[in-house]
């Protein structure tokens, strides 16, 4: 798991007299009976990438068809740029999207396509040409202009879109999904460039995914959404770290959760009883819920360590055995069960070549740090 | 009984078979019974049964003798009749496939546009007519279009005329028919054109500054060429040699060639020139035939 690729510069969202570029203000959308965006309110700064991340039928497309102007909100109002975007269709919007499905028109070469949006603004030709040129270079699709869609791998299609939505120069660009459609390897590439690009040109971007690592990669903020809400928003650090519920800890990244009761409650630490762990979490700090609460207490797989050797201490430590190895390269992931039954998830670095090996159905102890456990209390 | 084995012996495959059964269907009901016509185009009138002379005849005793005449061409292109019936023709056979294309686009744009279950019922009313024959269909025209006809007698009733307006037997009544006959063979391959369109590329289009008008004039228009072609060609081919229609709503002053054909034939017994016309009339077809074949070609290869 890696976090955002590049340092956050500033972070305006912490900046309470910051000027947001896009706000969206209690924004519903509702089909017949079903709500696909519920009260979401977002505010979105200038240079950012936002990424929308949820499932699929979370309504994070909906969403961004509403920034383009596609789907008109059924309550609630958008403003980009301080401008109510209520009524105004998408050919007036200050915004370009990026889609899917890429939408290259067929009929046309790449550079063609390219030059669409700006024939449209009846920019002269000369620029026109210059615009293109430019923009293809950026992309790297330098020779390709006289081509048809058809003529493209996945990966230059990706980049003609991308072209043809940058060429305007937006300020703000939509991106439903825009890595979707690339192999792995290409994908990663793509993430880097694109982030590199959106450096150079200063746009802000809006990024539409389900691929969690995607938006980790891209993010400066992340929104998760499940069920038409943004359930949490923050930094791909935040997001992972100190998600807000179990949803958020389950949905980005896997995590082990513990479901317990608070039996010590303190300002300086917690402790929570958990019979699905056979044992006592402790939490080297205080948190925010009713005594004798349901809580979850959630470890991420890395953040667990196994030794075959009792570890010092007695808290945060249980005994288990090894059920299932998954051995790749990098890291193996252990499977290891309970007492209780409960499968917990731990993963490890491989740093050596040569490790003595933890096999199948051996003993282990499984420990983690008193600073590791996320209580969440929904 | 053939011996199993047998026929692949000789060379007979069962892919073989399936491909040249339909060959020998258009052998014996289209290449033979041109090649009569071809024949008779180039013969003399007779007053006889059949009414011409024979291209081949024996003369003498060991010698064969070809005649080849070529005046019933020669006639056509020397009475402007035939000249002008042609014309006249292709005339009326661009403004009824125009006319088809005004109206059959925006059916089978709204057929594709519509939701899968509405699609399905839209379409059965355009094939709908096809459960009658044509030929009541066109007769109930001159029902709908008669002096003392269904539309008259409402229009009067309404007030809005207080003469019947002639209607029957005039050109309009026979693009009426035109039209009415031949629009579902346009919009249907136009549908199938438009059906396959991503209609997201409209939404690239006004996301890229186009007005919804721009993005169809831009996008769906141009994609939309060759189902455009396809049907007008659907259109157009079999309306430069409609006989019935114009024959039925059209009055004596409707010259078509289809008519001239027939009156050619029947009435004045000259098969050859007769002939002639058909053969003419076929080599007229045949370039817009091959551009619709080259653009049925296009299409399946772009489906791909």
């Amino acid at each position: 798991m890696s976090n955002s690729a590049e340092p956050v510069k500033s972070t305006p969202w912490s900046d309470p007299t910051a000027r947001p570029y896009v706000q969206i203000e209690r924004v519903t959308k509702s089909f017949g009976d079903f709500k696909a965006v519920d009260e979401v309110s977002l505010k979105i700064y200038q240079g950012e990438i936002f990424c929308l991340l949820g499932a699929s039928g979370c309504g994070k497309t909906t969403l961004l068809r509403m920034l383009g102007g596609f789907e008109t909100p059924s309550s609630g109002r958008i403003l980009i740029d301080g401008e109510d975007m209520t009524g105004v269709p998408p050919y007036e919007r200050p915004v370009n999207m990026m889609f899917q499905s890429y939408a290259l028109f067929p009929h046309m070469t790449v550079e063609q396509n390219v030059a669409f949006g700006l024939k449209q603004d009846r920019v002269p030709r000369t620029e026109i040409a210059e615009r293109v040129a430019t923009m293809l270079g950026l992309v790297k699709l330098g020779g390709f202009g006289k081509r048809k869609p058809h003529q493209l791998s996945g990966g230059q299609k990706q980049r003609v879109a991308l072209a043809r939505s940058l060429v305007k120069r937006p300020k703000l660009l939509l991106l439903d999904e825009p890595l979707g459609a690339l192999d792995k390897k290409l994908r990663e590439h793509t993430q880097f460039e694109l982030i590199g690009l959106q450096d150079k040109l200063g746009v802000t971007f809006l990024v539409v995914t389900h691929d969690q690592e995607e938006a980790m990669t891209l993010a400066s903020r992340i929104g998760v959404m499940d069920h038409g809400e943004i359930v949490q928003a923050g930094t791909p650090l935040e997001i992972y770290e100190f998600p807000s519920s179990k949803f958020v800890a389950d949905f980005v990244g896997t995590v082990n959760i513990f479901e317990g009761k608070l039996i010590e409650d303190e300002p300086e630490h917690v402790r929570i009883g958990s019979d699905e762990l056979g044992g006592t979490i402790f939490i080297s700090h205080g948190i925010s819920a009713a005594p004798e609460a349901i809580v979850w207490a959630a470890i991420r797989p890395e953040k667990i360590f196994m030794s075959t050797a009792p570890p010092p201490g007695t808290d945060n430590v249980v005994r288990g055995a090894v059920q299932d190895i998954a051995y790749l390269g990098d890291l193996s992931i252990y499977l290891v069960k309970l007492p209780t039954g409960k499968v917990v998830r731990v993963t490890q670095p491989n740093t050596s070549r040569h490790a003595e090996a933890i096999t199948w159905e051996q003993q282990v102890y499984l420990s983690w740090d008193s600073s590791s456990p996320v209580v969440v209390t929904r | 009984m053939i011996r199993p084995g047998y026929l692949r012996k000789v060379g007979v495959s069962g892919r073989g078979l399936v491909v040249a059964l339909p060959y020998l269907w258009l052998l014996l009901f289209f290449v033979v019974p041109f090649v009569i016509v071809l024949k008779i185009s180039f013969s003399d009138v007779d007053l006889a049964i059949p009414p011409y002379k024979p291209l081949i005849e024996w003369i003498g005793k060991n010698s064969l003798a070809i005649k080849v005449n070529f005046n019933n061409y020669a006639f056509l292109f020397t009475d402007p009749l035939y000249i002008h019936a042609f014309l006249n023709s292709i005339k009326v056979a661009f403004i009824s496939t125009l006319l088809c294309l005004i109206i059959g686009y925006p059916m089978a744009y709204g057929i594709a546009r519509s939701t899968a279950s509405t699609r399905n019922v839209l379409l059965l009313l355009v094939v709908l007519p096809f459960w009658t024959s044509l030929l009541l269909r066109v007769y109930a025209w001159i029902g709908l279009l008669k002096a003392n006809g269904v539309i008259n007698n409402v229009l009067i009733s309404l007030g809005v005329i207080h003469e019947p307006l002639t209607m029957l037997y005039t050109p309009f009544a026979m693009y009426v028919g035109i039209v009415y006959s031949y629009l579902p063979f346009l919009i249907l391959p136009l549908y199938a054109n438009l059906e396959k369109m991503d209609w997201q590329l409209l939404e690239a289009a006004e996301d890229l500054g186009c007005r919804p008008w721009q993005a169809f004039y831009k996008i769906t228009l141009p994609l939309s060429r060759n189902g455009i072609l396809a049907g007008s060609m659907l259109v157009f081919i079999p309306a430069v040699g409609e006989f019935v229609i114009p024959a039925l709503l059209g009055g004596p002053n409707a010259l078509m060639i289809g008519r001239v054909l027939w009156d050619e034939f029947f009435s004045n017994r000259a098969w050859p020139v007769a002939s002639a016309v058909a053969i003419l009339l076929l080599i007229l077809l045949v370039p817009f035939m091959m551009w619709y074949q080259s653009v049925q070609a296009r299409e399946s290869a772009g489906a791909r």
